[in-house]
Protein backbone atom coordinates (compact mmCIF):
# COMPACT_ATOMS: atom_id res chain seq x y z
CA UNK A 1 0.00 0.00 0.00
CA UNK A 2 1.36 3.59 -1.06
CA UNK A 3 0.63 6.74 1.01
CA UNK A 4 0.25 9.41 -1.62
CA UNK A 5 -0.47 12.35 0.51
CA UNK A 6 -0.43 13.04 4.49
CA UNK A 7 -1.37 15.72 6.59
CA UNK A 8 -1.58 16.32 10.40
CA UNK A 9 -4.26 18.13 11.89
CA UNK A 10 -4.49 19.19 15.42
CA UNK A 11 -7.53 18.34 17.28
CA UNK A 12 -8.13 20.49 20.66
CA UNK A 13 -11.17 22.66 19.86
CA UNK A 14 -14.41 22.59 19.08
CA UNK A 15 -13.28 24.16 15.63
CA UNK A 16 -10.92 21.75 14.76
CA UNK A 17 -13.56 19.23 14.68
CA UNK A 18 -15.06 21.33 12.40
CA UNK A 19 -12.28 21.91 10.10
CA UNK A 20 -11.06 18.13 10.16
CA UNK A 21 -15.05 17.25 8.73
CA UNK A 22 -14.48 20.00 6.17
CA UNK A 23 -10.62 18.09 5.20
CA UNK A 24 -11.69 14.96 5.43
CA UNK A 25 -14.96 16.15 2.98
CA UNK A 26 -12.54 17.38 0.40
CA UNK A 27 -9.85 14.28 0.36
CA UNK A 28 -12.53 12.07 0.36
CA UNK A 29 -13.42 13.90 -2.97
CA UNK A 30 -10.33 13.96 -4.37
CA UNK A 31 -9.93 10.48 -3.96
CA UNK A 32 -13.18 9.89 -6.05
CA UNK A 33 -15.53 8.38 -3.52
CA UNK A 34 -19.13 8.85 -3.75
CA UNK A 35 -21.20 11.18 -2.33
CA UNK A 36 -22.84 7.90 0.25
CA UNK A 37 -18.73 7.18 0.72
CA UNK A 38 -18.17 11.05 1.70
CA UNK A 39 -20.85 11.20 4.09
CA UNK A 40 -19.85 8.21 5.73
CA UNK A 41 -16.27 8.79 6.24
CA UNK A 42 -16.94 12.59 7.05
CA UNK A 43 -19.25 11.32 9.78
CA UNK A 44 -16.91 9.04 11.15
CA UNK A 45 -14.23 11.51 11.06
CA UNK A 46 -16.67 13.31 13.21
CA UNK A 47 -17.30 11.24 15.81
CA UNK A 48 -13.77 9.99 16.61
CA UNK A 49 -12.63 13.49 16.35
CA UNK A 50 -15.27 14.35 19.00
CA UNK A 51 -13.93 11.31 20.96
CA UNK A 52 -10.11 12.48 20.59
CA UNK A 53 -11.45 15.75 21.91
CA UNK A 54 -13.55 15.30 24.65
CA UNK A 55 -12.78 11.62 26.02
CA UNK A 56 -8.92 11.83 25.02
CA UNK A 57 -8.25 15.35 26.12
CA UNK A 58 -6.97 16.59 22.43
CA UNK A 59 -4.67 15.09 19.95
CA UNK A 60 -4.23 14.60 16.45
CA UNK A 61 -5.82 13.36 13.26
CA UNK A 62 -3.67 12.05 10.39
CA UNK A 63 -4.95 12.04 7.16
CA UNK A 64 -3.58 9.58 4.13
CA UNK A 65 -4.49 9.30 0.34
CA UNK A 66 -3.07 5.80 0.15
CA UNK A 67 -3.43 3.39 -2.76
CA UNK A 68 -3.89 -0.47 -3.12
CA UNK A 69 -3.22 -2.32 -6.05
CA UNK A 70 -4.58 0.58 -7.83
CA UNK A 71 -7.21 1.39 -5.39
CA UNK A 72 -8.05 4.55 -3.80
CA UNK A 73 -8.77 4.61 -0.38
CA UNK A 74 -8.88 7.47 2.59
CA UNK A 75 -7.10 6.77 5.78
CA UNK A 76 -7.35 8.73 9.18
CA UNK A 77 -5.90 8.08 12.56
CA UNK A 78 -7.11 9.88 15.89
CA UNK A 79 -4.42 9.73 18.07
CA UNK A 80 -4.27 10.70 21.66
CA UNK A 81 -2.09 10.72 25.41
CA UNK A 82 -5.51 10.69 26.91
CA UNK A 83 -6.78 8.16 29.97
CA UNK A 84 -7.12 5.41 27.16
CA UNK A 85 -9.90 2.68 27.35
CA UNK A 86 -9.92 0.17 29.94
CA UNK A 87 -12.19 -1.77 28.38
CA UNK A 88 -12.53 -1.76 24.41
CA UNK A 89 -14.87 -3.82 23.70
CA UNK A 90 -17.08 -2.63 26.26
CA UNK A 91 -16.14 0.80 24.78
CA UNK A 92 -17.01 -0.89 21.25
CA UNK A 93 -20.96 -1.44 22.34
CA UNK A 94 -23.29 0.70 21.01
CA UNK A 95 -25.26 2.97 23.70
CA UNK A 96 -22.01 2.27 26.06
CA UNK A 97 -21.21 5.95 26.88
CA UNK A 98 -18.92 7.52 29.87
CA UNK A 99 -20.06 10.28 29.24
CA UNK A 100 -23.66 11.79 28.60
CA UNK A 101 -23.18 10.58 24.76
CA UNK A 102 -25.57 8.54 22.88
CA UNK A 103 -22.57 5.72 23.26
CA UNK A 104 -22.20 5.27 19.08
CA UNK A 105 -19.42 6.97 17.84
CA UNK A 106 -17.09 3.68 17.90
CA UNK A 107 -19.62 1.47 16.96
CA UNK A 108 -20.72 3.76 14.39
CA UNK A 109 -17.61 4.77 12.87
CA UNK A 110 -16.71 1.40 12.31
CA UNK A 111 -19.85 0.37 10.24
CA UNK A 112 -19.35 3.51 8.69
CA UNK A 113 -15.57 2.68 7.03
CA UNK A 114 -14.16 -0.89 5.16
CA UNK A 115 -11.38 -0.91 7.53
CA UNK A 116 -11.16 -0.13 11.39
CA UNK A 117 -8.32 -0.52 14.03
CA UNK A 118 -8.22 0.63 17.55
CA UNK A 119 -5.49 0.47 20.13
CA UNK A 120 -5.96 2.14 23.55
CA UNK A 121 -4.13 1.70 26.63
CA UNK A 122 -5.27 2.59 30.17
CA UNK A 123 -3.12 5.43 30.39
CA UNK A 124 -1.15 5.94 27.60
CA UNK A 125 -3.59 6.85 25.19
CA UNK A 126 -5.56 5.93 22.30
CA UNK A 127 -5.43 5.73 18.55
CA UNK A 128 -8.34 4.50 16.15
CA UNK A 129 -7.43 4.45 12.27
CA UNK A 130 -10.09 3.91 9.79
CA UNK A 131 -9.96 3.59 6.36
CA UNK A 132 -12.59 3.59 3.41
CA UNK A 133 -11.79 2.47 -0.10
CA UNK A 134 -12.77 3.77 -3.35
CA UNK B 1 -21.55 35.27 19.97
CA UNK B 2 -22.14 33.39 16.66
CA UNK B 3 -25.98 32.57 16.24
CA UNK B 4 -27.99 30.73 13.72
CA UNK B 5 -31.26 32.76 13.12
CA UNK B 6 -34.30 31.25 14.27
CA UNK B 7 -37.41 33.15 11.68
CA UNK B 8 -41.21 33.68 13.07
CA UNK B 9 -43.83 32.85 10.76
CA UNK B 10 -47.66 33.83 12.19
CA UNK B 11 -47.84 30.17 14.58
CA UNK B 12 -44.37 28.80 13.85
CA UNK B 13 -40.79 29.11 13.95
CA UNK B 14 -38.70 28.35 11.18
CA UNK B 15 -34.92 27.48 11.31
CA UNK B 16 -32.62 26.51 8.56
CA UNK B 17 -29.54 25.45 9.46
CA UNK B 18 -26.39 26.71 7.14
CA UNK B 19 -23.01 26.23 8.33
CA UNK B 20 -20.91 23.54 10.07
CA UNK B 21 -22.13 23.87 13.23
CA UNK B 22 -19.63 23.30 16.12
CA UNK B 23 -21.01 21.97 19.33
CA UNK B 24 -21.06 24.46 21.49
CA UNK B 25 -23.48 26.34 18.16
CA UNK B 26 -25.61 23.48 18.30
CA UNK B 27 -26.22 23.57 21.98
CA UNK B 28 -27.08 27.51 21.74
CA UNK B 29 -29.55 26.76 19.05
CA UNK B 30 -31.31 24.24 21.72
CA UNK B 31 -31.25 26.49 24.16
CA UNK B 32 -32.47 29.43 21.72
CA UNK B 33 -35.10 27.32 20.47
CA UNK B 34 -37.13 26.34 23.73
CA UNK B 35 -37.04 29.98 24.71
CA UNK B 36 -38.24 31.34 21.26
CA UNK B 37 -41.05 28.64 21.87
CA UNK B 38 -41.96 29.46 25.16
CA UNK B 39 -42.02 33.57 24.62
CA UNK B 40 -44.02 33.48 21.41
CA UNK B 41 -46.18 30.43 22.32
CA UNK B 42 -45.62 29.22 18.78
CA UNK B 43 -47.33 26.19 17.92
CA UNK B 44 -44.46 24.38 15.80
CA UNK B 45 -41.39 24.29 14.34
CA UNK B 46 -39.77 23.74 11.07
CA UNK B 47 -36.06 23.03 11.14
CA UNK B 48 -34.68 22.86 7.49
CA UNK B 49 -31.01 20.94 7.48
CA UNK B 50 -31.11 20.52 3.44
CA UNK B 51 -27.60 21.94 3.94
CA UNK B 52 -26.56 20.29 6.14
CA UNK B 53 -24.03 17.61 4.83
CA UNK B 54 -23.45 15.61 7.80
CA UNK B 55 -25.21 14.82 10.77
CA UNK B 56 -23.20 12.98 13.22
CA UNK B 57 -24.43 11.83 16.77
CA UNK B 58 -24.32 14.94 18.37
CA UNK B 59 -26.47 16.92 15.58
CA UNK B 60 -28.63 13.97 15.79
CA UNK B 61 -29.31 14.03 19.71
CA UNK B 62 -29.54 18.11 19.04
CA UNK B 63 -32.52 17.04 16.77
CA UNK B 64 -33.85 14.75 18.57
CA UNK B 65 -33.71 16.75 21.88
CA UNK B 66 -35.26 19.26 20.36
CA UNK B 67 -38.30 17.56 18.73
CA UNK B 68 -38.68 16.38 22.65
CA UNK B 69 -37.96 19.88 24.27
CA UNK B 70 -40.82 21.71 21.99
CA UNK B 71 -43.13 18.63 22.08
CA UNK B 72 -43.02 19.22 26.38
CA UNK B 73 -43.40 22.92 25.27
CA UNK B 74 -46.71 22.20 23.01
CA UNK B 75 -45.23 23.09 19.77
CA UNK B 76 -44.54 20.20 16.97
CA UNK B 77 -41.26 20.04 15.39
CA UNK B 78 -41.25 18.86 11.68
CA UNK B 79 -37.61 18.10 10.39
CA UNK B 80 -37.77 18.95 6.87
CA UNK B 81 -34.51 18.03 3.97
CA UNK B 82 -32.44 15.67 4.90
CA UNK B 83 -30.03 14.95 2.21
CA UNK B 84 -30.10 11.31 1.30
CA UNK B 85 -26.69 10.40 1.40
CA UNK B 86 -26.62 11.88 5.40
CA UNK B 87 -30.35 9.38 5.31
CA UNK B 88 -28.35 6.80 4.56
CA UNK B 89 -25.29 7.41 6.87
CA UNK B 90 -27.75 8.31 9.96
CA UNK B 91 -29.23 4.80 9.30
CA UNK B 92 -26.08 2.97 9.66
CA UNK B 93 -24.75 4.56 12.15
CA UNK B 94 -27.71 3.67 14.33
CA UNK B 95 -29.27 7.12 14.50
CA UNK B 96 -32.89 6.21 14.02
CA UNK B 97 -34.16 10.02 15.28
CA UNK B 98 -37.19 7.92 16.81
CA UNK B 99 -40.02 10.64 17.79
CA UNK B 100 -38.88 13.13 14.90
CA UNK B 101 -41.61 13.73 12.10
CA UNK B 102 -39.92 14.82 8.58
CA UNK B 103 -40.90 15.99 5.21
CA UNK B 104 -39.05 16.10 2.02
CA UNK B 105 -38.84 19.86 1.77
CA UNK B 106 -40.25 22.96 3.71
CA UNK B 107 -43.54 22.97 1.38
CA UNK B 108 -44.41 19.19 2.91
CA UNK B 109 -43.06 20.28 6.33
CA UNK B 110 -45.55 23.22 6.13
CA UNK B 111 -48.24 21.37 5.18
CA UNK B 112 -47.59 18.64 8.01
CA UNK B 113 -47.19 21.26 10.88
CA UNK B 114 -50.32 23.27 9.60
CA UNK B 115 -52.51 19.78 9.32
CA UNK B 116 -50.97 19.25 13.34
CA UNK B 117 -51.53 22.52 14.62
CA UNK B 118 -55.17 22.72 13.10
CA UNK B 119 -56.15 19.36 14.82
CA UNK B 120 -55.16 21.07 18.17
CA UNK B 121 -57.01 23.79 17.78
CA UNK B 122 -59.73 21.65 16.48
CA UNK B 123 -59.52 20.19 20.24
CA UNK B 124 -58.77 23.32 21.68
CA UNK B 125 -61.82 25.08 20.85
CA UNK B 126 -63.87 22.11 21.48
CA UNK B 127 -62.44 21.79 25.11
CA UNK B 128 -63.07 26.01 25.52
CA UNK B 129 -59.64 26.48 25.64
CA UNK B 130 -57.97 30.22 25.32
CA UNK B 131 -55.47 29.29 23.29
CA UNK B 132 -57.65 28.59 20.23
CA UNK B 133 -57.48 32.61 19.84
CA UNK B 134 -54.32 32.90 20.08
CA UNK B 135 -54.26 30.72 17.23
CA UNK B 136 -56.71 32.12 15.28
CA UNK B 137 -54.37 35.99 15.46
CA UNK B 138 -50.93 33.62 14.82
CA UNK B 139 -52.62 32.07 11.51
CA UNK B 140 -54.19 35.73 10.37
CA UNK B 141 -50.64 37.10 10.39
CA UNK B 142 -49.18 34.39 7.97
N1 LIG C 1 -10.09 8.78 22.62
C1 LIG C 1 -10.65 8.24 23.72
N2 LIG C 1 -10.01 8.30 24.92
C2 LIG C 1 -10.58 7.75 26.03
N3 LIG C 1 -11.78 7.14 26.05
C3 LIG C 1 -12.46 7.05 24.90
C4 LIG C 1 -11.94 7.58 23.66
N4 LIG C 1 -12.83 7.33 22.68
C5 LIG C 1 -13.86 6.68 23.26
N5 LIG C 1 -13.64 6.51 24.58
C6 LIG C 1 -14.53 5.81 25.56
O1 LIG C 1 -15.43 4.97 24.84
C7 LIG C 1 -16.77 5.30 25.16
C8 LIG C 1 -17.64 5.08 23.94
O2 LIG C 1 -17.30 6.02 22.91
P1 LIG C 1 -18.41 6.41 21.83
O3 LIG C 1 -17.84 7.42 20.90
O4 LIG C 1 -18.93 5.14 21.24
O5 LIG C 1 -19.55 7.04 22.72
P2 LIG C 1 -19.61 8.49 23.40
O6 LIG C 1 -18.51 9.35 22.89
O7 LIG C 1 -19.66 8.30 24.89
O8 LIG C 1 -21.00 9.03 22.90
P3 LIG C 1 -21.37 9.56 21.41
O9 LIG C 1 -20.14 9.40 20.57
O10 LIG C 1 -22.50 8.72 20.92
O11 LIG C 1 -21.76 10.99 21.60
C9 LIG C 1 -16.74 6.74 25.63
O12 LIG C 1 -17.82 7.07 26.48
C10 LIG C 1 -15.39 6.78 26.35
O13 LIG C 1 -15.50 6.27 27.65
MG1 LIG D 1 -18.15 9.60 20.87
Amino acid sequence: MAVLRCETMPVRSQQDVVAVRQSVRSWAVAQGLSLVDQTKIVTAASELARNTLDHGGGGTARLEAVSDDGRAGLRLTFEDRGPGIADVSLAMTDGYSTGKGLGLGLGGAKRLSNDFDLWSRAGEGTRVTITKWK
Amino acid sequence: MERIPILRMGPFLIVSIQVDMHDRLALTLQADLAARISETGARGLLLDISSLEVVDSFIGRMISDIAGTSRVLDAETVVVGIQPAVAITLVELGLSLPGVRTALNVEKGMALLRAATADARQWDAAAGSETSSENADGSAAM
